[in-house]
């Protein structure tokens, strides 16, 4: 059983929570990710290792609340434990040889990027911070951002928050004033990493984008979570999850994506039900 | 005198019609009357043939004259000696190419039902109540199992026994490998695999699920610096192969792996749970082994219309007599000599059809095998929602990529000698890692014999 020690709310649909989990926390590196489950018959699902504190042994994850599960999960309070924590999983972010990068995050995907970022940081990397929300109370994580980086954009969609418009916008504004990134690493709504990933291969630039499929086992068991990278067949949970970003098919990962849909709505909204009524 | 009928006793089952919309047991057993009657039929050969087909060398005249005399504690304990999972191989086994393929009672008639009557045993015995284990004194050296498939039960089953401190790492968050994940409820109820694994734990296994080995914690780290002095790796042929066809990632295309992943740990299957599975209309499974199977009839179970391909024909379909018989019965569809070329998809990215080309049998070839070639032209395209493929599995190559000195085959299987030695010292593995997927029996066989050697290697340490 794994404890919650922390639990924290970062906007109205964006929770942290600091788990018990020290032999995930002996291994972890930034861009992994664990896999849980909050209950004995509840839902195998991935979120990334957003920091970790080895001596302590704990492990913060950073989740969206968007259905039946994270919904559970946000249900849960410091002191309660969750029944499954299995990681860390997937490839760590390389981070050899880069000298500046460019991290474009948007929305929750900023909890995976923010981890990113940090370790760039401490490396001696110079990083610009490019993030992106809807409006100003889905905000995450800025004070952490800009402690990373030396330059931190901040994008909403309606301009309540920093500029108006969207992180294309701003990326595209730096490399034409002559910013010249070694990477840009994009973690965020598929549509977003998409065009992140158009612009940057219209500049050449190497780009990873990280990619979060469904996955069921994480280990490479199922191929739920597979993608075609470069026209080859790739599991994201082994393989992954970052992958090059010129080379992601972007479109296929989001038919696959929805494959669910109908299930999760009425999951969400059971799961929802079920908790008004405990009330 | 030996009851000469030509036939064995048949096995209750369910009927066809109900079963194929329910997840319970699909054969319900012999009963004792049943058993004792089968037993009899039993010639109780001096030169015991039907032990030669059996890879763990069950002493199987000996268990069978026991169930004639009704002594089934006895006929248990005979098993016991050879086998550490009968109630599972009394179910699994492909008892027609094994035990009962070397019956002589199978030349001029059927051969005795030995795996129905191992299964018989395994049953009444856990139907007893249960008598108190005593844990075996430790002696004191530690050793670590990977997986908790039947490989790594087994192996972990002797070595306990043996005075071990005995730890199985599993990545799942249930033990059990294929027989948990895998295997359908229909024809493994889920409830006897967790029983051999409580078992184990009774006896003073620790059971540490959740846990990757070669992320979470590695082989080297498990030997320098937890002090386990050996390890066995029966990580089974977990990774699923695909065909490399257009269309094989659209939505509703499933590895049979995610499929059966999904309804039998994940209980997908059941109304309250909460991972989903399609329930597709119109299924098409593609491969002809167990999995394959098995896909196709929790495909059926869940209300789909569901056809199988298979390159070959029905002659070489390698899934257990049994499991095709029941799939026959159960509305499946067989399409042979049919192998598929493309997915094609609607325009939401959803499988819509599966072309296929037909093909014939050539002239058996130099090995005597007849190989399934194209027929020049000849297509057909079967409407479909939901494809599952089930055309095999190779090893995980996540332990040989994070384990120093451990050699592997080019496929991924990892290399190991007759008695489980890797080219790794302390190392050992046994299973489908070793020899790609293969059987239940073989797995645990090979289980065994790695622990006898770990023993010995501790022993003279
Ligand atoms: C490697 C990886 C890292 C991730 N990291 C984070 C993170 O740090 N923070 C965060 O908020 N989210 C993260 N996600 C997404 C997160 O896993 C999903 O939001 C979560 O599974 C939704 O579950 P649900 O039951 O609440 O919602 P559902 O209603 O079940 O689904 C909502 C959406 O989530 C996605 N989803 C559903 N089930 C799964 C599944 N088993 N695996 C993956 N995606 C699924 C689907 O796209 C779906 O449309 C990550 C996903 C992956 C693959
Ligand atoms: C659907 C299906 C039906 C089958 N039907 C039959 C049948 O009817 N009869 C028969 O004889 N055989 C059948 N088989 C084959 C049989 O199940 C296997 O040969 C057998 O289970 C192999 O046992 P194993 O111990 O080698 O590995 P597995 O049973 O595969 O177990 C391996 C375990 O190791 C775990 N693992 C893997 N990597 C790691 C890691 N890095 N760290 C920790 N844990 C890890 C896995 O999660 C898994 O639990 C079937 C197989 C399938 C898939
Ligand atoms: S273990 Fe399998 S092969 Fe051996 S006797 Fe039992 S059913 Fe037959
Ligand atoms: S070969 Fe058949 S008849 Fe002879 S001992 Fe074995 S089970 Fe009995
Ligand atoms: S999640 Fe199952 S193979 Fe990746």
């Amino acid at each position: 059983m794994f404890e919650i020690l922390e639990k924290r709310s970062l906007n109205p649909t964006v929770t942290l929570m600091k788990i018990a989990a020290p032999k995930v926390a002996k291994k972890a590196e930034p861009g992994q990710f664990i896999i849980l489950r909050t209950d004995e018959n509840g839902e195998r699902i991935p979120l990334t290792i957003a920091d970790f504190d080895r001596s302590a042994g704990t492990v913060t994850i950073i989740f969206q609340i968007v259905g039946a599960t994270t919904e559970k999960l946000n249900h849960l309070n410091e002191g309660e434990c969750l029944h499954d924590f299995v990681g860390p999983l997937g490839r760590a972010t390389e981070t050899e040889g880069l000298k500046k990068v460019a991290v474009v995050g948007g929305g929750v995907g900023c909890a995976i990027a923010y981890p990113v970022a940090k370790k760039l940081h401490s490396l001696g990397v110079e990083v610009h911070s490019i993030v992106g929300f809807r409006n100003k109370d889905l905000v995450i994580l800025e004070d952490e951002f800009k402690a990373a980086s030396s330059k931190f954009v901040l994008m909403s969609d309606d301009g309540t928050a920093g500029e108006k418009g969207l992180v294309t916008d701003a990326l595209k504004k730096l490399i034409e004033s002559g910013e010249k990134y070694d990477r840009v690493i994009t973690i965020g709504p598929l549509i977003m990493m998409k065009f992140v990933c158009q612009l940057t291969k219209q500049y050449e630039i190497p780009t990873v984008a990280s990619m979060n499929p469904i996955m069921i086992d994480g280990t490479g068991m199922c191929g739920g979570c597979r993608l075609t990278v470069g026209g080859e067949t790739k599991f994201a949970c082994v393989d992954g999850p970052e992958f090059d970003g010129h080379l992601i098919d972007f479109d296929e990962a989001m038919a696959r994506g929805a494959m669910y849909k109908p299930f999760e709505r009425k999951a969400h909204e059971e799961t929802c039900n079920l908790f008004k009524e405990v009330k | 005198m030996p009851n000469m009928r030509a036939t064995r006793n048949e096995m209750p089952v369910q009927d066809p019609n109900v079963r194929n919309k329910n997840f319970k047991e699909v054969a319900l057993g012999y009963t004792e009357e049943q058993a004792i009657d089968e037993a009899q039929r039993c010639l109780n050969c001096k030169n015991k043939p039907c032990v030669t087909g059996c890879p763990v060398q069950i002493d199987i005249p000996a268990f069978i004259a026991e169930v004639a005399k009704g002594d089934f504690a006895a006929a248990y304990k005979v098993i016991t000696k050879s086998s550490s999972l009968p109630a599972v191989c009394g179910r699994v086994c492909p008892q027609e190419n094994q035990c009962e393929g070397k019956c002589v009672r199978g030349i001029k008639g059927e051969a005795v039902a030995i795996g129905r009557l191992e299964r018989f045993v395994a049953d009444w015995h856990n139907a007893q109540p249960e008598a108190p284990v005593e844990k075996p004194a430790s002696n004191g050296h530690k050793a670590a199992i990977i997986g908790s498939g039947p490989s790594g039960l087994a192996c972990a089953g002797d070595l306990i026994k043996k005075g071990y401190d005995v730890t199985v790492f599993e990545a799942l968050h249930v033990a059990g490998g294929v027989l948990s994940y895998g295997i359908p409820e229909f024809r493994l109820p889920k409830d006897i695999v967790q029983k051999e694994i409580e078992g184990l734990k009774a006896l003073g296994v620790n059971v540490e699920t959740n846990t990757v080995v070669g992320r979470t914690v590695s082989i080297d780290e498990l030997m320098k610096e937890e002090g386990f002095e050996t390890v066995f790796i029966g990580s089974g042929a977990g990774l699923p192969r695909f065909m490399k066809i257009p269309g094989e990632n659209l939505s509703g295309v499933y590895s049979a792996n995610e499929f059966l992943t999904r309804i039998n740990l994940m209980k997908a299957y059941k109304e309250d749970s909460s991972t989903p599975v399609q329930h597709g209309k119109k299924a098409v499974i593609v491969g002809g082994g167990n999995v394959a199977m098995d896909a196709a009839r929790c495909a059926k179970r869940l209300g789909a219309d569901v056809t199988i391909v298979y390159r070959r024909t029905e002659t070489e379909l390698p899934a257990r007599a049994e499991e095709v018989e029941h799939a026959k019965e159960e509305g499946i569809v067989f399409r042979f000599l049919t192998n598929p070329v493309e997915i094609k998809s609607d325009d939401k990215g959803w499988v819509k059809s599966v072309v296929c080309q037909e093909m014939e049998l050539s002239e058996p070839d130099a090995s005597g095998r007849a190989k399934p070639v194209p027929k020049e032209g000849a297509f057909v395209e079967i409407e479909a929602d939901c494809v599952i493929m089930s055309i095999g599995t190779s090893p995980n190559p996540l332990i040989k990529a994070t384990t120093d000195g451990l050699d592997t085959q080019k496929w991924g299987g990892i290399i190991a000698d007759d008695n489980g030695l890797t080219s790794k010292e302390g190392v050992y593995a046994g299973g489908d890692a070793v020899t790609g997927a293969a059987t239940v029996i073989l797995a645990m066989g090979a289980g065994k014999k790695a622990a006898a050697a770990m023993d010995e290697y501790m022993q003279n340490k």
